[in-house]
């Protein structure tokens, strides 16, 4: 069945595939899943917060990014960004972004939404009587999030957080639409320029499939081991 | 911001004949729409048969069930497209792949396939966490009666889940449906290319892709709100 492919196309690729597109990818997803967690617990924490307008802002936004494709979305950032750069610098023109930046932007926002769903979980799963505790000790919200409420709900949370920057890592994948030089953009590229689709597609997948199949089995590991102090 | 805003662009003719701009987006959204429902329709018959598997006392077809929704769990969505679009013809024997290759639609029929294969290892995982949310008893009752396995889970453990499932599974549907976008890369119009087709031809960035987030989000909410429909009309009354 496989008599008339080149594999060596695979091999001699490898250093571009790895060295760029692989980088590229964990860089992104790296870099997108901590400033995600970040603006998602913040985000979670204004949904939960019952000041009106802040509540509200937070939910509509989350709402909003969860009902659009994150293809609509990535388009959405990739046009806007430089009008909202232009706006925030006081430019005339619309600002030159890189790539890359544009990627992070949208993943980052995008992404913010889901880890707030989960960090909401979080903070809600923290018993009312510990948020009660430490304002009877005459803490501030800011003391009794920060030193209370959230490392617990990190912890709580920490196999779903991880989850999700899985599948974070999967749609990375998806910058292929604005012709970035991601992993799969790589072997993309190679495969073009070559002829060789079916070999780079399939290299494609085993890896994509090796490194989530791992992480994902760590995770449940992970899972194991934390689950017991609930 | 020197951007010229012209809402009235829809109204004007598409350089492509067929109509206007608006039309142009209307036939993405068909497009979407029939794609989310065909890739449904194998997604949940095919989701449900491995789910099912999953919790079966046969160890073989656990394993079968396990491999299933490790494999495309694990593999981006983007990756399966192409597996399925380039890959595919090529690997299977010559005839077939020529008769793929001179299909007709061939992204609307790949972009069904590959969805309804993908989103069928999420509905298995919800078919399953529902089966195995039930009281060990029922399954027990259900043998206890006589019923065979299949007769337990059509009659006792299947219509119990998936009334428990129904809230997992409008997302998991809705996910489906935002997931046709993905089917833009081997070439199907469905509404996100429709509006970045419009955003090449016509300049107007922001018009086209916030009629194409408008109309996503209308979806959505009529998603959910005949998903509620349904959830009140197959309640078993007296139940919580």
């Amino acid at each position: 069945m496989f008599s008339n492919f080149d594999f060596g196309v695979v091999f001699g690729s490898l250093p571009y595939l790895f060295g760029q597109g692989m980088v590229f990818t964990v860089t992104l997803t790296a870099l997108a899943a901590g400033m995600g967690v970040i603006l998602g617990t913040l985000l979670a924490m204004a949904r939960l917060s019952g000041v009106p307008g802040l509540k509200h802002v937070a939910k509509v936004y989350v709402e909003l990014m969860r009902s659009l494709p994150l293809v609509l979305v990535i388009f959405w950032f990739y046009f806007l960004v430089p009008y909202i750069g232009a706006y925030l610098t006081g430019a005339s023109r619309p600002i030159q972004v890189g790539a890359f930046s544009s990627a992070l932007i949208t993943f980052t926002l995008f992404e913010a939404a889901y880890f707030s769903e989960i960090m909401r979980a979080g903070i809600q799963s923290i018993p009312k009587g510990q948020t009660g505790a430490a304002y009877a000790l005459g803490m501030t919200y800011a003391q009794t999030m920060i030193t209370v409420v959230l490392p617990q709900a990190f912890r709580n949370m920490l196999p779903l957080l991880l989850t999700q920057t899985i599948v974070l890592f999967q749609d990375t994948s998806l910058v292929y639409v604005l012709s970035l030089t991601d992993f799969l953009g790589a072997a993309s590229k190679v495969a073009q320029r070559d002829g060789r689709l079916v070999e780079m597609y399939l290299f494609a997948a085993v890896v994509y499939f090796a490194v989530c199949f791992s992480a994902s089995f760590l995770v449940r590991r992970l899972q194991r081991r934390v689950a017991i102090i609930r | 911001m020197n951007y010229n805003w012209n809402w009235g662009i829809f109204f004007e003719q598409s350089p492509e004949g067929t109509g206007t701009y608006a039309d142009m987006l209307l036939s993405g959204l068909v497009w979407t729409i029939a794609t989310a429902l065909c890739s449904w329709i194998i997604a949940f018959f095919l989701g449900s048969l491995i789910g099912v598997m999953r919790t079966l006392p046969s160890k073989g077809a656990n394993a079968v069930g396990t491999a299933y929704v490790e494999l495309f769990r694990n593999i981006p969505l983007l990756v399966q497209m192409f597996l399925w679009y380039f890959v595919l013809p090529e690997v299977l024997p010559q005839a077939w792949g020529n008769a793929l290759k001179q299909l007709p639609n061939a992204p609307f029929y790949t972009g069904v396939v590959c969805l309804g294969f993908f989103t069928a290892s999420r509905v298995a995982e919800q078919v399953r966490a529902g089966i195995q949310s039930l009281p060990r008893g029922q399954r027990l009752a259900g043998t206890a009666m006589g019923f065979t396995v299949y007769q337990t889970y059509r009659y006792v453990l299947l219509p119990n889940a998936y009334r428990i499932i129904l809230p997992p599974m409008t997302s998991e549907f809705l996910n489906n449906l935002k997931n046709t976008s993905v089917a833009l890369t081997i070439g199907l119009l469905e509404l996100t290319a429709r509006a970045r087709s419009m955003q090449e031809f016509s300049f107007q960035v922001f018009e086209a892709f916030t009629a194409a987030t408008i109309l996503y989000v209308l979806i959505n909410l009529v998603v959910i709100l005949l998903a509620s429909l349904l959830e009140r009309s197959v309640a078993v009354p007296g139940q919580r």
